[in-house]
């Protein structure tokens, strides 16, 4: 009994210690955006890898999930021969929930293992201590430039996804089941607010971009610096962005959505 | 303080712990300007940790490190990075950039740090890997290069901004006889030539005590031995006569300490 308290202790005192550095690190890498602000080039580099080399899995994610997105709808809303919603249908549920949500999780996992395995790998390589022995801040050169591009990135990412999914549900329910084309579009045009449905979603991406980077980029920073503390590290880091996104998906949602 | 013209570094009672084990307490020593200075010891004493406290990576729960006249950790971060210029750290592991080739790698600090045009950054990065013999490899990415060479690429780097001392950490660790001794020779005619201070952590013992001025010798948290080579060699103290020559055992007892060994093989519980 007692062992157990012991331990509820030292996890609460671990996890909030994590917290603090966690917040710490988050200050200490929004300080070197002056220091990013002087080399674009670093910024640019970070888009390419967190952002370019995301295009291929999330395009081909979009496409199948606006795929099925076709497919149900139709199934459910000629049930009530409204399949000439189809279009708006597809295009909501995209732009509010799965165009954010399915591509922050697909960003976790592709370029949000690859940053903490990456960052993880310089400390236990010492290139964070050697920078830090050249003085040069390791978190403003290394960090900063990522996290922006996360930042950046995100967003753009969750739009092609959307856009990407909507000609999916496009090619399935005009292409093969026979949706009016001219309804398809008109309805979408006509629901879809730009405010209310893809401000909102693009905030949510924002969010999720967010805490997706700054998740994977503590993780690596914070890491033991060894080969199985990377490998953990990394595994955390897939998890607990995809608790993070979800998490804040429902709360999003319900302040966004809710009237 | 003539003192601070002799020693570019002086250590005063320094105290350290990770977590509850004592790694440095109370442990005192002076660096002199322009010569090499050896701190020895078996792996796990702290000697890196040693380098990180200098270089102000790491804080001391008590004692004070002083580097050419400041205090290191009593100084903001703004002076810190300033001092650190001064200093140069030759990582066990290299630590180069994996991302940028050999002439990027050298050329980061001044880049970094000086606002220097182009062609000069590029001759004063050739001068610098002419004097490492490396001039030639200056287009291969840092997984292209050996063990050795890639420690000579980190030395080009460190002397990059022309620093007053460097600090190697296990530079013979892991190397072949060539590549060693190509390294003892260019630390010390680096040492030489460019009037530097360096600090050599080590415990290959034949390879320093080659070109160290001086040695001290670390452990349990406390200099245990201190002298010229020739000095220590005569030592009587059985530690140093062990550390020096690589006694199985000595005062370092072979077996970690255990229970009896019968009555432990007999108990059958762990
Ligand atoms: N980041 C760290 N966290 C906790 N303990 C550490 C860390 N780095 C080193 N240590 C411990 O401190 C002691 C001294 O380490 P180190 O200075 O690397 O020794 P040396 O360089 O002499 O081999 C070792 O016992 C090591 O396990
Ligand atoms: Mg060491």
């Amino acid at each position: 009994m007692l062992n157990f308290f012991t331990e509820l202790g030292s996890a609460t005192r671990e996890a909030f210690g994590k917290i603090g550095r966690g917040t710490f690190f988050l200050l200490h890498a929004l300080s070197g955006f002056g220091y990013v602000g002087l080399r674009p080039r670093l910024l640019l580099k970070q888009m390419y890898s967190v952002g370019v080399l995301s295009f291929l899995i999330i395009s081909i994610s979009g496409l199948f999930v606006g795929m099925v997105l076709g497919l149900q709808g139709f199934y459910i809303l000629s049930d009530f021969g409204a399949e000439e919603s189809l279009g708006v249908m597809v295009a909501a549920s995209l732009v509010r929930e799965l165009g954010p949500v399915v591509s922050a999780l697909l960003f976790a996992g592709r370029a949000g293992s690859a940053l903490t395995a990456e960052i993880g790998l310089m400390k236990a390589t010492e290139q964070l201590s050697g920078m830090e022995m050249m003085a040069v801040d390791p978190v403003k050169r290394i960090i900063t430039p990522r996290f922006l591009a996360g930042l950046i990135c995100m967003p753009l990412l969750a739009a092609l996804f959307s856009a990407i999914g909507v000609m999916g549900g496009h090619m399935i329910g005009v292409g093969m089941l026979g949706v009016d084309d001219g309804s398809f579009w008109s309805q979408m045009q006509s629901s879809i607010d730009f405010r209310h449905d893809i401000i909102n979603g693009m905030i949510k991406s924002l969010v999720f971009g967010f805490s997706a980077t700054l998740i994977a980029l503590f993780e690596g920073y914070d890491c033991l610096p060894t080969s199985e503390g990377v490998s953990r590290a990394t595994t955390r880091t897939v998890v607990n962005s995809a608790f993070a996104v979800l998490g804040l998906d429902f709360i999003l949602t319900a302040l966004m959505f809710g009237d | 303080m003539s003192n601070n013209e002799q020693n570019i570094v002086s250590i005063r009672n320094l105290c350290f712990s990770r977590g509850a084990r004592k790694i440095f307490d109370g442990v005192s020593l002076e660096i002199p300007r322009g010569k090499i200075t050896a701190i020895m010891g078996p792996s796990g004493t702290g000697k890196t940790t040693l380098l990180k406290l200098i270089g102000g990576q790491l804080r001391p729960a008590s004692g004070q490190v002083i580097f050419d006249g400041s205090d290191v950790h009593s100084l903001s971060t703004r002076e810190l990075f300033n001092l650190r210029k001064k200093m140069g750290m030759l990582f066990q592991s290299g630590a180069l950039l994996t991302d940028m080739n050999v002439f990027d790698n050298v050329a980061f600090p001044l880049r970094e740090h000086t606002r220097l045009p182009e062609p000069l950054i590029r001759s004063l990065v050739l001068i610098k890997l002419q004097a490492v013999g490396l001039r030639g490899a200056r287009m291969l990415m840092p997984n292209e290069l050996s063990g050795g060479m890639a420690r000579r690429v980190a030395l080009a780097r460190a002397i990059a901004l022309d620093p007053l001392m460097i600090m190697y950490d296990e530079p013979f660790t892991g190397q072949d006889p060539i590549s060693m001794g190509v390294l003892v020779h260019l630390i010390k005619s680096l040492n030489q030539i460019l009037g530097l201070t360096s600090i050599i952590v080590s415990h290959d013992v034949r390879e320093t005590a080659e070109i160290a001025d001086y040695i001290y010798l670390l452990a349990d948290g406390k200099i245990i031995a201190q002298g010229a080579p020739r000095e220590l060699e005569q030592s009587d103290s059985a530690w140093v006569q062990q550390f020096l020559h690589g006694y199985a055992d000595g005062p370092v007892h072979f077996h970690y300490s255990a229970d009896e060994y019968f009555a432990d093989l007999l108990s059958g519980v762990n």
